[in-house]
């Protein structure tokens, strides 16, 4: 089957089979391998993506399911002239990252949290993050990073 | 997965012919449904995608039977809804802890409840809240709805519509999560109505939500978690999962330890 | 040396972080090979069966399928274990043959007995679903206690289930001598503890992809992998015999490891043998159930153990009798786990004079066991912590007091200990002290009061620990065991235009090698780190490495980057002063630049490399060679074997809140002092201690692989192994971490290790601070994970 969507700010369409979960579109059809998959429980977020803004994890989801949708992948933050998205910068500074797997999915989540709420407390932001498992850094830096974009806002 | 054909109907009628079809599937968020397809656990040739139903969307509030809540909504959604925050508040609180925040934007509470998870929350307030269960062939009361695990009152090609919450005198939601999985190890719903109070119990049922007389006789008494007995008299045990994360005995004292938290 | 701020000691942000940050990182998953095709695994259901048959006819025509293979079509070598252990009564431990595709047999739930390779994925296990596999059931061995009482037996080639039977004894007397000095001691005090089995999960699942050229003869493998040089050497010599010259490994960026991506696995081997049956490349990626049942387990430790103290509580004696899980095969480091690297850290940081360990490693049918950060260390930590926690609760003394009074002392280094190792430098007391004032020990009292205000029990623990790292000295384990000397190789290359690309052994998959190494590079030549590149991870580009494990990047590889530097510096020295015509003795290299001593002459480290490959006035060496003579080029290498382990080491403090109701605890405070040597990146050192600590309050408090008696794992996936989430660890303010400094003896960096020391110091802190809580309801000893379930029953039992 055709799917159709947008995907970080282009028109993108691709011939798939009806299992196809949008991951793989974004994996494999897209080539855009930033989206990684870490479980197979819908447990790791490693696979997070926005649609229309909201976060999901792109392994618990249909490519079909996503028919028409505006999509942003990791790949998609940074600005059309290179800079760094702000939660990626905090990232950096705060050294939120180790491996890198579980990253683009941190900073897929965090993004969709500070959506809605901009200046979230610390128990927010770890509320927040159960959809997110890091193996490496303790989520000590992350939280920190998040809060420091908050912080900024 | 294994593959499947994919329909995306436009009309509950033309949704509900291709829910007739055998080994097909309803689609709503996904979120335990694709799951268990990747494991290859469930794999139906026709998956029916109720995305585009209208009529299953939208939160409204209706005299008679208070909150009503389009199958097709998600948690995040009841979670942020004013309406809801104002009228069924536990309702909301529940909502805005199942799962995770990427599991509430996408799982639905027409999906939760369809797939009667014995650990999912919404059976638990549509029990204790004395709810219905709105198709797109009739209304079926909650006591009649949960047919033990995963199994509901629904039939072939029978599609939820609407939720219907009656609002409560008083009610909450407690919810002791299951360290992993983040689903209900234990959660208790208690609702005071003008019709009584109703206790329901999620996550700890061998046969799924189940409602407790003794805890409602309690609270009924007093709605106060300082009238829930200690704890439970010891027939209840017998009904309970015990797996690796609780024995019967750890969930029974939960259920207590839950209702008695201020 | 340098002060150009990027050095040792500063806190640079990483190189690796745009990469990771923008999603253009390059994990194997992520890498696909032209015409490639997907593998699938058939892996067992059953915990222990014979094969009596297998069908694959079926597969083999189903659509989109390239091939099935069984074992018996894969003949080649076994898994290899790169240790050899002999035990106590001479005899070397049981290595019963682990063949990559199962032969005649099933020995764990997750056992792989095929492969199905197709155009797809989903092909490939569409087609698995048609293999009709002929089992025989049998009654699968899964308790250690009684999997060597007698009776089933795992392998036939290991009677009682026993891979060997180890001792380690202090005392020229033996074991009798150690018993007899516990029962002439005044107190002693013993402990049953079970180490919990726990299941690695780095966050990118393993992946492989085999591509042989059938042009050249080469096969190329892609792996998960945190040393890919020895995945050559086991996987080339020992099991396909492909010889090194015409195999290349290559890890890229990897997702983690914590230990379970040192081992060769089988599915490595399967592929890239398949690629050279189906002459295209095979691609594999685990699942992350998949990674359950076949990733190397961690820990799982019975022990029984004895600390006998004197009636001024000097500890005296300590006995420790432990079995050790290694599950159904030898995995790579199994059986060094709870023998070199656990029983030689029993004398923590004690002045205990007798020690004996006795270890006996059991073969059961769950999937095999091996390292897990920390390693036979945190095991050592946990029981040493436990019991001495113990002790001063039974004989009712301070804990802190006991734990002072038994210390090694600050002016006893090098002190030799009765379990083999030497220590070279520490200084207990300070990280002790340090801590106790960070974490306010003194003012618990007043915050415990405050916690039972709110119905909740607050405890308090502490913990100081030792580890051995640095893995490892080549004559100390090869005289344990060990088949393969465990150096570090480094060549670092100079550019003509004075940039420099450092080729290392080690690999980096989180540790951020590439801006710690490249510090040094910064700081030893005096060079803009944006002029250094650090290269690992191929075999192809790294002439040879052992890789990343045991705390030893920096202590062994960054020790050989240091002095290959080292050799560069010198050659450029003489080079640049061939340049100014002046001796080489009064030339003197700092910031980058070289300068002939009480002169203005000068020459930049560029200029100098320029003129290394552009020799136009060089005094070349001749054909009859003089030695005088200088050879064009600036490059160099150096093989470094540490003369010891290194020596970390602190003190880990911990505060939890238990509400008695639910038994679920919070983790309200930790305060971690460690002495990891010299720090030459403080940011990520604090990352290294705070992930460490994450899977320390993991093992504490949330994970276990739980197998039940039908050698079923029932804690196989995330939604029932809990991995720690950002709401299990402490608040940011609940968080302190920090150093105390001695130097390491015996490398010139001065540098001891931090990747594991906050899994080895903190799950003691954890557990004795969960039962400083208990304590008043009469909770005497839970095992790990402490579980709100476990928590709860404690209670209740001490209730009853």
């Amino acid at each position: 089957m055709r799917v159709q969507m947008t995907v970080n700010g282009k028109a993108v369409s691709g011939e798939v089979a009806p299992e196809t979960l949008l991951a793989q579109f974004l994996r494999e059809n897209l080539r855009l391998t930033g989206t990684h998959i870490g479980c197979d429980t819908s447990q790791c977020g490693a696979c997070v993506v926005l649609c229309g803004g909201k976060s999901v994890k792109s392994c618990t989801m249909l490519a079909a399911q996503a028919e028409g949708a505006d999509i942003t992948t990791i790949e998609g933050m940074e600005s059309p002239g290179g800079e760094l998205h702000p939660l990626q910068e905090a990232f950096r500074q705060n050294h939120g990252l180790q491996c890198g797997f579980c990253t683009p999915g941190m900073v897929m989540s965090a993004a969709d949290l500070l959506r809605q709420n901009p200046s979230p407390s610390e128990e927010e932001i770890r509320h927040w993050l159960e959809g997110n498992i890091c193996r490496c850094t303790g989520y000590h830096n992350i939280v920190k990073a998040v809060q420091a974009v908050a912080a900024a806002k | 997965m294994k593959t499947f054909e994919y329909h995306k109907p436009s009309s509950l009628d033309d949704a509900a012919k291709l829910l007739a079809q055998a080994d097909a599937v309803a689609l709503a968020g996904g979120m335990t449904l694709l799951p268990v397809m990747k494991q290859r656990l469930n794999s139906p040739s026709v998956v029916v995608d109720l995305a585009a139903l209208e009529d299953l969307r939208g939160i409204r509030e209706n005299e008679s039977k208070g909150v009503v809540l389009g199958a097709m909504t998600t948690h995040a959604e009841v979670a942020g809804d004013a309406l809801v925050r104002e009228k069924l508040p536990a309702l909301a609180e529940l909502a805005a802890g199942i799962g995770d925040a990427q599991v509430r934007n996408r799982g639905t509470v027409g999906g939760s409840l369809a797939n009667n998870d014995p650990a999912a929350d919404y059976p638990a307030a549509l029990l204790a809240l004395n709810g219905s269960v709105h198709t797109n062939k009739r209304e079926i009361a909650a006591d009649d709805f949960f047919a033990g695990l995963f199994a509901t009152a629904l039939e072939e090609g029978e599609i939820i519509r609407h939720l219907h919450f009656p609002i409560p005198e008083k009610a909450g939601y407690k919810k002791f999560p299951q360290p992993a999985s983040l689903y209900a190890l234990v959660g208790v719903f208690a609702a005071k109505t003008n019709g009584g109070v109703r206790v329901a119990v999620t996550g700890a049922g061998s046969e799924g939500v189940f409602r407790v007389p003794e805890l409602e006789e309690a609270l009924g008494k007093d709605f106060s978690p300082e009238s829930v007995p200690e704890k439970l008299s010891d027939g209840v045990e017998e009904k309970l999962l015990n797996d690796i994360h609780g024995s019967p005995q750890y969930r029974a004292a939960l259920i207590t330890a839950l209702l008695r938290s201020p | 040396m340098s002060d150009n701020g990027h050095g040792i000691g500063a806190p640079v942000k990483r190189v690796e972080d745009f990469r990771f940050l923008t999603g253009r990182g390059t994990y194997t998953d992520d890498i696909n090979r032209p015409n490639q095709t997907c593998a699938f695994f058939l892996r067992s259901p059953h915990a222990r069966a014979q094969i009596k048959s297998i069908d694959a006819a079926k597969a083999k025509s189903a659509p989109g399928v390239v091939a099935v293979f069984t074992g018996g079509d894969m003949q080649c070598g076994g898994i290899p274990c790169g240790w050899q252990v002999t035990d106590k009564n001479g005899e070397p431990m049981k290595e019963p043959p682990h063949p990559p595709l199962a032969k005649d047999k099933v020995s764990h739930v997750g056992d792989q007995v095929a492969v199905v390779i197709a155009e797809s994925l989903s092909a490939a296990k569409d087609a698995a679903e048609l293999i009709a596999v002929d089992y025989e059931v049998q009654t699968p061995v899964v308790d250690m206690e009684k999997a060597i009482a007698g009776g089933d037996v795992v392998h036939e080639e290991a009677p009682g289930n026993l891979c060997y039977d180890w001792e380690l004894c202090t005392a020229e007397g033996g074991a009798k001598e150690v018993d007899d000095a516990i029962a002439n001691s005044a107190h002693s005090v013993s402990l049953r503890i079970v180490n919990n089995r726990l299941a690695p999960n780095a966050m990118e699942p393993r992946a492989a992809i085999g591509d042989y050229d059938l042009a050249s003869g080469e096969y190329t493998l892609y792996t998960t992998s945190q040393n890919p040089h020895v995945i050559r050497l086991l996987m080339g010599a020992f099991v396909l015999g492909i010889p090194e010259h015409k195999l290349r490994v290559v890890a890229p960026d990897v997702g983690g490891g914590f230990g379970s991506k040192i081992f060769h696995y089988a599915e490595e081997a399967v592929v890239t043998w398949a690629s050279a049956q189906i002459k295209r490349p095979v691609k594999w990626t685990a699942e992350r159930s998949e990674s359950f049942v076949s990733d190397a387990h961690g820990r799982d430790h019975i022990t029984d153990v004895t600390l006998a103290l004197d009636a001024e509580h000097k500890f005296t004696a300590l006995k420790v009798q432990t079995l050790a899980n290694m599950g159904a095969y030898l995995s790579t480091f199994a059986s060094c786990v709870p023998t070199y690297l656990y029983a030689t850290l029993l004398a923590g940081v004690y002045t205990t004079p007798k020690i004996c360990a006795g270890v006996k490693a059991v073969f059961t049918n769950t999937v095999p066991v091996d390292a897990y950060r920390g390693a036979g260390r945190p095991e050592a930590t946990f029981l040493l912590e436990r019991i001495v926690e113990q002790a001063a609760r039974k004989l009712g003394v301070d804990r802190v007091e006991l734990r002072r009074k038994n210390f090694i002392a600050p002016d006893a280094f090098p002190y030799q200990t009765p379990v083999a190792l030497q220590y070279d430098s520490g200084d207990y007391h300070s990280s002790l002290e340090k801590a106790l004032a960070m974490s306010d020990w003194e003012g618990f009292a007043a915050r415990k009061k405050e916690s039972a205000a709110n119905g909740k029990l607050r405890g308090i623990g502490i913990s100081t620990y030792i580890e051995a790292c640095g893995i490892a000295p080549s004559a100390v384990v090869g005289s344990l065991g060990a088949r393969a000397g465990l150096f570090e190789a480094a060549t670092v290359r100079v550019h003509p235009t004075g940039s420099v690309t450092v080729f290392t052994g080690s690999h980096s998959h989180g540790q951020g090698h590439e801006t710690t190494f490249a510090q040094i590079v910064a700081e030893k030549l005096g060079l803009p780190m944006e002029n250094i590149s650090i290269v690992h991870g191929d075999t192809a580009k790294v002439p040879f490495g052992m890789g990343t494990y045991g705390s030893r990047s920096l202590a062994v590889g960054g020790e050989a980057i240091s002095r290959a530097l080292n050799k560069i510096a010198e050659k450029a020295r003489k080079i640049a002063a061939h340049l100014m015509e002046a001796d080489a003795a009064d030339v003197v290299f700092a910031n980058g630049e070289f300068a002939v001593k009480g002169t203005d002459k000068k020459k930049a480290f560029a200029e100098v490399s320029l003129a290394a490959y552009v020799p136009h006035n060089f005094p070349h060496k001749s054909a009859h060679d003089d030695g005088e003579g200088l050879e064009p080029g600036l490059e160099e290498q150096a093989f470094y074997d540490p003369l010891n382990f290194t020596y970390p080491a602190g003190c880990h403090i911990c505060e939890v809140e238990v509400e008695p109701e639910t038994g679920a605890v919070t983790v309200a405070a930790l305060t971690t002092v460690d002495d990891v040597g010299r720090v030459i990146n403080p940011m990520i050192v604090e990352g290294q201690v705070h992930g460490g600590l994450a899977q320390g309050v993991g093992q504490a408090l949330l994970e276990r692989a739980f197998y039940d008696d039908n050698g079923q794992l029932l804690s196989g996936s995330m939604m029932d192994y809990t991995l720690p989430r950002a709401k299990d660890m402490p608040p940011l303010s609940g968080l302190q971490t920090a150093t105390t400094e001695t130097l390491c003896a015996h490398n010139s960096l001065g540098v001891k290790g931090v990747g594991e020391t906050g899994t080895i110091g903190s799950p003691p802190a954890v557990i004795n601070a969960v039962l400083d809580a208990l304590a008043e309801r009469g909770v005497t000893d839970i095992q790990m994970p402490a579980t709100p379930f476990r928590v709860w029953s404690a209670l209740q039992e001490a209730g009853k």
